[in-house]
């Protein structure tokens, strides 16, 4: 199976599963909490958060990279800081995850936030009136109803990951094995003579796989959506 | 009992109501747009009032100046809404089961639930909805139960289905409910205690036959919706004519249909329009029911006198125009007689004893 892609190549694909993989795993409870603060939370600073997190999808990429780098830096403010404690971000594959996650949390973010919306208070308000916390509420009611916009904005964030390269090249830069995501790798081999059969096998397989992501959430939010509505 | 007194500035009126009632069903009968559901939203604790205090049963919900508020989830109130509120994305069974399984298989029972056990809400009629959702609440529970308008988003068939379900709900179930309604029939029917609500505040509060047979009352009611209810005994029925004979305290009516076994009891509640009254004794008339009666109070309104009647132990209210009043010479003492059409009182009128 692994014949027809190079070493390196395998290799720059299983990091970008992983990067992607890690990225959304770890802003999935922020992202879930943002949505959730949106779509019902009235508080001051309400349009603050609302623009941070928007402000990736703005932003050129190289922009946020840049930021990423100079506050995550080992002479950076928070980067020297969590030196100490043996977390680090600069160029290593953390480092890659973590520019991942912040490009993609507008998207993640988003469906979840309609889809918190789109819960009816009503139910909400029915499941605490038999005595249901709010935390059983959000666990019984409000998760399982948004539930297909949650699964959305997951896929839809893990795609966005695999196809970083700003923000990515930018603060991490783009050293194989560690931080030679699939798009890097394909700028990689598109700079080296010789390089375009790598680049073009890398491009399939993104191909592949942003279908694959696709086809997969649209198939499990028409399963969760028949389960929900019934 | 069952104390409340909730103030809150609602758009543009004002919500000051004040009442006690003892447990029963105490229906919160108005117009709509008189505060009705802010009153029980508040109960609920789904709206927090600018002052007041709420007390069930010697437990303190709400009290402003105590700065005491209990969360909804704690409030042990079952909640029935007008539009039943089931989980879309749960069985019957699992909707039924959410606040708890007190008294589980009484519930199911009482009910008439257990077909629908394994169906999801979309697959349920309105009145099936709503027997869920009435169930659902039984189950946590409560220790009050709240019903906003559970029928009016029914049809009349749905409504004649699911009145006697919330008849043996008050007669076997024990448990206090304070119900909104603004249809005088169900009130009529289910309630022991009526506390009628106008512009945000309470206008009446008292036994279901001494509100509703008031001529005082009419105008808050609506003309419309006036009406006394009467306590009644199956006496004859006439399997011919099809028609069934009455033992009121004043005399005997009959009324067309089968309405149940002789010697059965039964609530009536009887339309202040759809009664006519006489000086004289008529004769030759197709109506049969005729009541002696005495005029017990008067009250004029811009559409017209609502006179209170009492025949023997029971009160009725009649209608009529202003002029008709100076015509007959009413005032209280008279006596005279009051003529009810007997095909006036609707079946949705009839309700079991209690």
């Amino acid at each position: 199976m692994t014949d027809w892609l190079g070493p390196e190549e395998w290799q720059a694909v299983r990091l970008s599963l992983k990067v992607s993989a890690t990225a959304v795993a770890v802003s999935l409870p922020l992202g879930l909490l943002c949505a959730l603060a949106l779509a019902k939370g009235r508080f001051p600073g309400r349009q603050l958060l609302n623009g941070l997190v928007h402000l990736p999808l703005i932003l050129p990429p190289v922009v946020t990279g840049y930021l990423l780098l100079v506050v995550f830096s080992r002479q950076g403010p928070i980067g020297s800081v969590l030196e100490p404690l043996g977390v680090s971000f600069a160029f290593r594959w953390t480092g890659a995850a973590l520019a991942a996650a912040i490009m993609a949390f507008p998207l993640m973010v988003r469906p979840m936030r309609l889809a918190f919306e789109a819960v009816p208070p009503a139910l909400e308000q029915a499941a605490a009136t038999l005595g249901a916390s709010r935390l059983r509420v959000f666990v019984t009611v409000t998760l399982p109803l948004a539930l297909p916009g949650v699964v959305a904005g997951a896929i839809l964030a893990f795609a966005k990951a695999m196809g970083e390269f700003g923000a990515t090249i930018t603060f991490v830069s783009n050293i194989p094995g560690e931080t030679r995501t699939v798009p890097t790798a394909i700028y990689a081999f598109l700079q080296m003579p010789g390089g375009e059969g790598a680049a073009l096998r890398l491009v399939a397989v993104s191909v592949a796989l942003a279908m694959g992501a696709l086809l997969i959430s649209e198939w499990l939010s028409r399963r969760i959506a028949r389960r929900v509505a019934a | 009992m069952i104390e409340v007194h909730v103030k809150k500035r609602l758009g543009g009126f004002d919500l000051d109501a004040d009442f006690a009632a003892p447990p029963g069903v105490i229906a919160l009968f108005g117009k709509s747009g008189s505060g009705k559901t802010s009153v029980i939203n508040a109960v609920a604790g789904l709206m927090r009032p600018e002052a007041g205090r709420i007390e069930i049963d010697g437990t303190l919900l709400f009290d402003r100046t105590r700065r005491i508020d209990v969360p909804v989830h704690r409030r042990r109130i079952g909640y029935v809404f007008q539009d039943a509120r089931l989980f879309p994305h749960m069985s019957v069974a699992k909707n039924l089961a959410y606040g708890g399984s007190h008294e589980r298989d009484r519930v199911i029972e009482m009910l008439g639930l257990s077909e629908l056990l394994d169906r999801r809400p979309a697959a349920l009629s309105g009145g099936e909805k709503q027997r869920v959702a009435i169930g659902r609440a039984l189950m946590s529970h409560p220790r009050l139960l709240l019903m906003d308008e559970p029928l009016s988003a029914l049809d009349a068939a749905r409504k004649a289905e699911i009145l006697p379900w919330l008849e043996r709900l008050r007669d076997e179930a024990g448990l206090p409910i304070l119900y909104v309604s603004h249809a005088a029939s169900e009130v009529a029917r289910l309630a022991t205690t009526v506390v009628v609500m106008e512009a945000g505040r309470v206008g009446r509060v008292g036994a279901v036959a001494e509100v509703l047979s008031d001529p005082a009352a009419v105008g808050m009611i609506g003309a419309q919706e006036a009406g006394a209810v009467v306590r009644a005994r199956i006496a004859g029925l006439d399997r011919i004519d099809g028609l069934t004979e009455l033992a009121l305290s004043g005399g005997r009516i009959v009324l067309p249909g089968r309405l149940g076994g002789i010697g059965t009891h039964l609530r009536l509640r009887i339309s202040a329009q759809d009664v006519i009254l006489a000086r004289e004794k008529p004769e030759g008339l197709s109506a049969l029911n005729i009541l002696p009666a005495e005029v017990t109070a008067l009250d004029e309104g811009p559409e017209g006198v609502a006179v209170g009647l009492a025949c023997g132990a029971d009160r009725l209210l009649a209608r009529v125009t202003r002029r008709s009043a100076r015509a007959l010479r009413l005032e209280p003492g008279l006596r005279l007689w009051a003529i009810v059409k007997a095909s006036a009182v609707a079946p949705d009128d009839v309700g079991g004893a209690a």
